[in-house]
């Protein structure tokens, strides 16, 4: 890409991340949760993808642990849901914790923690799809 | 408002009638994104902002997707023709639709206006702040009461990332 799509990219692309992060760890006071933030996040990387592009070495390696990140994100979560039911009460993915105040950061019990997993989850999936696409045009290619 | 929804919905329906029968499969992705688009916007209007905010970035991801998927694709479409079957096809849907306008029209009489619940699950979600000590009500329903839900889009997305390595992989290996 041009010169000038690459800076503009690296100017955007933090900016873009912090918001995902953002909009997950806010996902119980403002409008969004954990999916629109993972969605958000995985942008970000695919942002740089596309402007800077790199060599298939290197974007192997990335697939490969974001798609172990993804595998652990859905375990830690089944792991949170399985300790509810251990926790208080005999129902799956029970809210354990104690809430606190409405509208504080830290509040709500268990429903940050899925938030924060859940968008870990999908920001590494969609992150892994993209990878696997390119990676696959550029090896079939060739 | 309900005028301006009904607009915004006859452009999401040429874009999508467009997008059948475009020649060229870029332009077809381009009116494909006019759905999108216009959904956030009913979004916004219908007073929804956690869905407008999913919709319009996974909206914005999957058009790069497609576009960069199209782009190393051949864009022109196979041309078909007009057969006897079409005809058939035409007077099925046209009868599929008479019946279902029909039973949507007898059903509305019986429902409340759009806003104005009654169910007895609906009033225990709005007292939700108390119950689950979410501010964002609709992460409360979310997380808490429809823990499930939530579990199984991860694991349909789990499984479409292990679909596509599953299938891309082995492929390149080759």
């Amino acid at each position: 890409m041009s010169k000038i799509v690459k800076t503009a990219t690296g100017l955007l692309c933090g900016v873009v991340f912090m918001y995902g992060l953002y909009i997950i760890t806010h996902g119980h006071l403002t409008p969004g949760g954990g999916f629109a933030g993972g969605v958000l996040v995985a942008g970000s990387f695919i942002l740089l993808i596309l402007a800077y592009g790199s060599d298939v070495l290197m974007l192997r390696k990335e697939e490969t642990e974001s798609s172990v990140t993804e595998s652990s994100a859905i375990l830690i979560v089944l792991i949170l849901a399985v300790i509810g039911m251990f926790a208080g009460g005999a129902a799956f993915m029970n809210n354990y914790f104690q809430f606190g105040e409405v509208g504080e950061l830290i509040s709500a019990g268990v429903i940050p923690l899925y938030n924060i997993f859940i968008g870990m989850e999908v920001a590494s999936a969609l992150l892994t799809i993209f990878l696997a696409f390119v990676i696959y045009k550029k090896e079939v290619l060739k | 408002m309900e005028i301006l929804l009904c607009v915004i919905i006859l452009f999401m329906i040429i874009g999508a009638l467009y997008s059948l029968h475009a020649k060229d499969l870029l332009s077809a992705l381009i009116a494909c994104g006019i759905v999108g688009y216009s959904l956030v916007i009913c979004f916004l209007l219908l007073k929804a902002p956690d869905l407008a905010i999913v919709q319009i970035v996974v909206e914005t991801i999957t058009l790069i997707f497609m576009v960069a998927i199209v782009l190393n694709s051949t864009r022109e479409e196979v041309k078909k023709q007009i057969t006897k079957r079409a005809f058939v096809n035409i007077g099925i849907t046209l009868a599929v639709t008479i019946v279902l306008v029909f039973s949507f029209n007898t059903a509305i009489e019986a429902l409340n206006p759009l806003g104005s619940h009654t169910t007895r699950m609906a009033t225990e979600y709005i007292q939700g702040a108390d119950k689950t000590g979410s501010a964002n009500l609709v992460t409360g329903v979310l997380f808490d009461f429809r823990g499930y839900d939530t579990l199984g889009e991860a694991t349909i997305l789990f499984t479409a990332a292990i679909g596509v390595l599953t299938v891309l992989r082995l492929k390149g290996r080759q």
